[in-house]
């Protein structure tokens, strides 16, 4: 059968970076930053990517994409011939543009949507196709905060590739993050979980992951799991965190979980799911004991401040740092190696207590110690 | 010194060979054994009869049937296209310790007064081999300070779990039970996290500092958090990038604080023979591969041996029996209630420890520490040589810390200019008569990774053979990357079809049997 693919080029996606402006969200911030005089910089970056695409040597693969700068352009720039969906002609793309292409690709049944953009992008996808379908993002945005990007744009056209030879076959949940850019602008960086897709896993090429035949995705996280949900003390409040790898313990113990939520767990049943701070103070008050169970977040290597900020620096102060449970797969802290884990609570004096070493807990009986710091 | 050069027109031998199964004809045998005479049956029944039934085979074994000659053109075919060591420029095998195996070693230990000895043999039969074993373990306890060595462990591994045992032993003893923790670094062997972690223990990995150090802050950490339920670290000095750990001593002393226990794994022991031993780095227990550090075939060429010592308040609980000698003849001692068993039948394989007698007796303590200097001297001239070329760069390169008897290297400059990396080498050196190549233990956390180590025996022209290849291949994948990348092109066989196949195990098949029974639809018998 004939592979399919759909490429999406964010033409604007980190015109904000080079002029300061952290970020191009939003009409009014792209005229600034065309005013100040940026260059749109991802289709270069996607011409890279899409050009190692070329060599692949099946004439059947069909490439959809959107007319002009969202795709087309890059496509005939790599000398292939693309399958233009719609025929909008603006040189003004939105968002709404991204997510109405990301959704026809999808209904054509594209094997995989090759994105180029940000971290404003990869949201965009993620509303119009979820985990429904393999993605992977072309890093070219101001902020790429979120995993769904390989490692480079060379890099991304080579692991495409390799998903259309059929050479990488597994598909690993990644997070998209979401950074509110006005927030952020305003230097403070309040960055949500927004939820995970589908990307092609080869050790070599998402992120950093340097590693080379490690244990499958699967079965990393399966250990890592397993470890914590048959640990579980008696009458103890479990603070689950947000993420992947802490439903990973929710699904062994056949609990319900919200994914990009905080959950409350103890002995085996859930207390309630999905709770803000005041509700996890609330309960923390009818507990003697409590801890923490929270998983190393997006490629930056974020414990605290990202994606879990419910689980705020009182909870935090209240629950006693000797109760943390850092859970990550092996894969995961391997391909942080060389970095530090990062910790913003909010509070300078809880980060700095923070930091120093932490112990990850990466498999059954097994830990690591990693270096954090604020 | 020898001449050595790059074989730019090498082709290894191609046979096409089946497997063995493929050649199988029933019916055809290869040796046909004299029927018993019917007298001797008559008195003693059918030779089947003397076994239980219960653990007689229901169905007759699956076995080829094949003739002799075509069973020895098979794996002479085999051998021929496999290179053996000894054969080519092995210098790459990094953390293999693959050095030159004398010939003297391997002609005495073929002598059949010694390879026809079995170790059920009444042990008056067997004085002089059990006096080798006594005198060999006199040198290693000089090598390392320790007080008694045990042979019995069939190689690293083997001796890591034994160090595992006797640690939990040791523990046991002092019942002090909740010790179930063990610490090790990142880039020791992974056996020093695998093998306690076998024998039960939790496992705890230290990555290193900035400098590519075991992280001293890191290791403070962890003790702290582990506290009495520490049990021990298992570390290897100098870690696979060649980097000596300078604290050391602290890392024992800081174990020690607590009541844990340190235990040194000495496989990379050929930058420091003779120099430096485990004893005055504070550590209780360590082992030496035998099969590499003292010239015997090391890995699928050789049986191995790993050499297991520990201090006098340990050798109660080592793996029985031990070599003893009461003053009048050599005995074994299995009168060892405090030992925690055994990790394998016997005590020790006789041939690799007769090799690594004679090798040792031959060098002395003199040529033992010239064999240290050389291989250190060896490999920083190499890592000269290498570093020059295009697209080559070295883990942590820059820190101020000179390697020791290897280095890791990294082409990632390489692979990110040209999609040329570490496999893709790896494969094109073949090409030029080397089929030894090293990448890294797992994790592969340093990106594209060689680990070389060129050890004592190869001269100068060997180092500059490698270099030439390494950089030929390298400046090929800035000019022709298609060369590299489609390599091997002159091996016997070339690259795997469907390398990422080895991924999964559902394609996996290490028996005939289940070849047929993963793979039999798709499969076509040779002619």
């Amino acid at each position: 059968m004939a592979k399919k693919i759909g490429i999406i080029v964010n033409p604007v996606a980190g015109m904000g970076g080079k002029v300061g402006l952290k970020g191009s969200d939003g009409e009014e911030i792209l005229a600034k930053a065309i005013e100040l005089g940026a260059k749109p910089e991802c289709p270069d970056k996607a011409v890279v990517a899409i050009s190692q695409i070329k060599q692949f040597e099946d004439d059947t693969l069909e490439i959809y994409t959107y007319p002009n700068e969202m795709g087309e352009n890059e496509v005939r720039a790599c000398g292939l011939e693309p399958i233009v969906i719609n025929h909008m002609h603006s040189s003004n793309t939105k968002p709404e543009d991204t997510i109405r292409a990301a959704k026809e690709m999808y209904e054509i049944g594209v094997d995989l949507i090759l994105f180029a953009g940000g971290d404003g992008t990869a949201r965009n996808i993620m509303d119009a196709v979820g985990d429904r379908i393999a993605v992977l993002g072309i890093p070219g945005g101001c902020k790429i905060h979120s995993a769904v990007y390989a490692i480079n744009p060379k890099t991304a056209g080579k692991l495409v590739l390799k998903f259309l030879q059929g050479k990488v076959k597994d598909l690993r949940l990644s997070e998209v993050m979401d950074i509110d850019e006005d927030a952020f602008r305003e230097g403070v960086v309040n960055a949500r979980l927004y939820g995970y897709m589908k990307v092609p896993y080869d050790t070599k090429m998402v992120q950093n992951l340097k590693s080379g035949r490690a244990a499958g995705e699967e079965a990393a996280l399966d250990l890592v799991s397993r470890y914590i949900a048959f640990n579980m003390e008696k009458d103890v409040l479990y603070i689950m965190g947000t993420g992947s790898t802490v439903r990973g313990v929710m699904d062994k113990l056949k609990l319900k979980n919200t994914l990009l939520g905080v959950d409350l767990v103890c002995n085996n049943q859930v207390i309630t799911n999905d709770v803000n701070e005041n509700t996890i103070l609330s309960y923390l008050d009818k507990y003697s004991k409590a801890k923490i169970v929270i998983t190393v977040i997006g490629g930056q290597g974020y414990l605290f401040g990202r994606g879990n900020q419910q689980i705020s620096h009182r909870v935090i102060r209240k629950v006693g740092l000797d109760n943390i449970l850092i859970i990550a797969t092996k894969n995961k802290m391997y391909s942080l190696f060389g970095q530090s884990l990062l910790v913003d609570t909010g509070d300078e004096v809880l980060n700095s207590e923070l930091s120093g070493y932490a112990r990850v807990i990466v498999g059954y009986d097994e830990s690591v110690m990693f270096k954090v710091i604020s | 010194m020898s001449k050595a050069y790059l074989r730019k027109n090498f082709h290894e031998a191609c046979w096409d060979e089946p497997m063995i199964y493929e050649l199988s004809t029933p019916g055809t045998r290869g040796i046909l054994t004299p029927e018993v005479e019917d007298e001797i049956v008559a008195l003693v029944g059918e030779a089947s009869d003397l076994l239980p039934q219960n653990v007689q085979r229901k169905s007759p074994l699956l076995l080829p049937e094949v003739d002799q000659k075509h069973v020895l053109a098979h794996y002479i075919h085999l051998t021929q296209e496999t290179m053996g060591s000894n054969v080519s420029n092995d210098l790459s095998e990094g953390t293999c310790t693959m050095k030159y195996n004398p010939r003297l070693c391997e002609t005495l230990a073929l002598n059949e007064n010694f390879a026809y000895v079995h170790p059920d043999q009444d042990v008056d039969t067997i004085q002089g081999v059990l006096e080798i074993y006594y005198k060999f373990e006199h040198i290693m306890k000089e090598i390392s300070g320790m007080d008694k060595f045990s042979f019995q462990p069939g190689g690293g591994n083997q001796a890591v779990y034994c160090a595992a045992s006797v640690l939990r032993a040791y523990h046991n003893s002092r019942k002090d039970y909740k010790r179930d923790t063990i610490i090790t670094t990142i880039f020791s062997h992974p056996c020093d996290a695998a093998a306690p972690a076998t024998a039960g223990y939790k496992v705890i990995t230290l990555y290193p500092d900035e400098r590519g150090v075991p992280d001293y802050e890191a290791l403070k950490k962890a003790v702290e958090e582990t506290g009495d339920h520490l049990a021990g670290i298992f570390m290897t000095n100098p870690e696979d990038i060649g980097i000596y750990n300078p604290n050391i001593d602290k890392f024992a002393e800081l174990v020690h604080s607590v009541g844990g226990l340190c235990y040194y794994d000495q496989a990379n022991a050929n930058a420091f023979l003779g120099v430096v031993r485990a004893r005055e780095a504070g550590f209780d227990m360590c082992h030496f591969n035998i099969h590499k550090t003292f010239g015997t075939p090391h890995g699928g060429e050789g049986p191995a041996c790993g050499a297991f010592g520990c201090r006098e308040f340990l050798t109660k609980f080592l793996p029985k029996p031990t070599v003893e000698f009461n003053g009048e003849k050599y005995y074994l001692n299995y009168d060892m209630p405090d030992s925690f068993g055994k990790v394998r039948e016997y005590f020790g394989v006789a041939g690799v420890i007769l090799k690594a007698y004679s090798w040792a007796m031959m060098h002395g303590v003199e040529g033992m520490k010239e064999c240290a200097a050389i291989s250190v001297l060896n490999n920083n001239y190499l890592e000269k040589l290498l570093l020059s070329i295009k697209g080559c760069g070295e883990a942590f390169l820059g820190n101020g810390i000179k390697r020791q008897e290897q280095c890791r290297y990294s082409w990632e400059e390489l692979y990110n200019d040209t999609g040329v990396g570490t496999n893709d080498i790896n494969k094109r050196i073949n090409d030029y008569g080397i089929p030894w190549y090293w990448a890294s233990h797992h994790p592969w956390v340093i990106p594209e990774p060689m680990t070389l180590e060129p050890c004592e025996t190869y001269s100068k022209c060997d180092l500059e053979e490698y270099y030439q290849a390494l950089k030929q291949a390298a400046e090929e994948a800035y000019t022709n990357p298609e060369v590299v990348l489609t390599a091997p092109h002159k091996s016997a066989s070339h690259d795997l079809a469907n390398p990422e196949d080895l991924d999964d195990p559902t394609k996996w098949a290490i028996t005939w049997r289940a070849f047929l029974k993963k793979h039999g639809d798709q499969y076509t018998k040779v002619k």
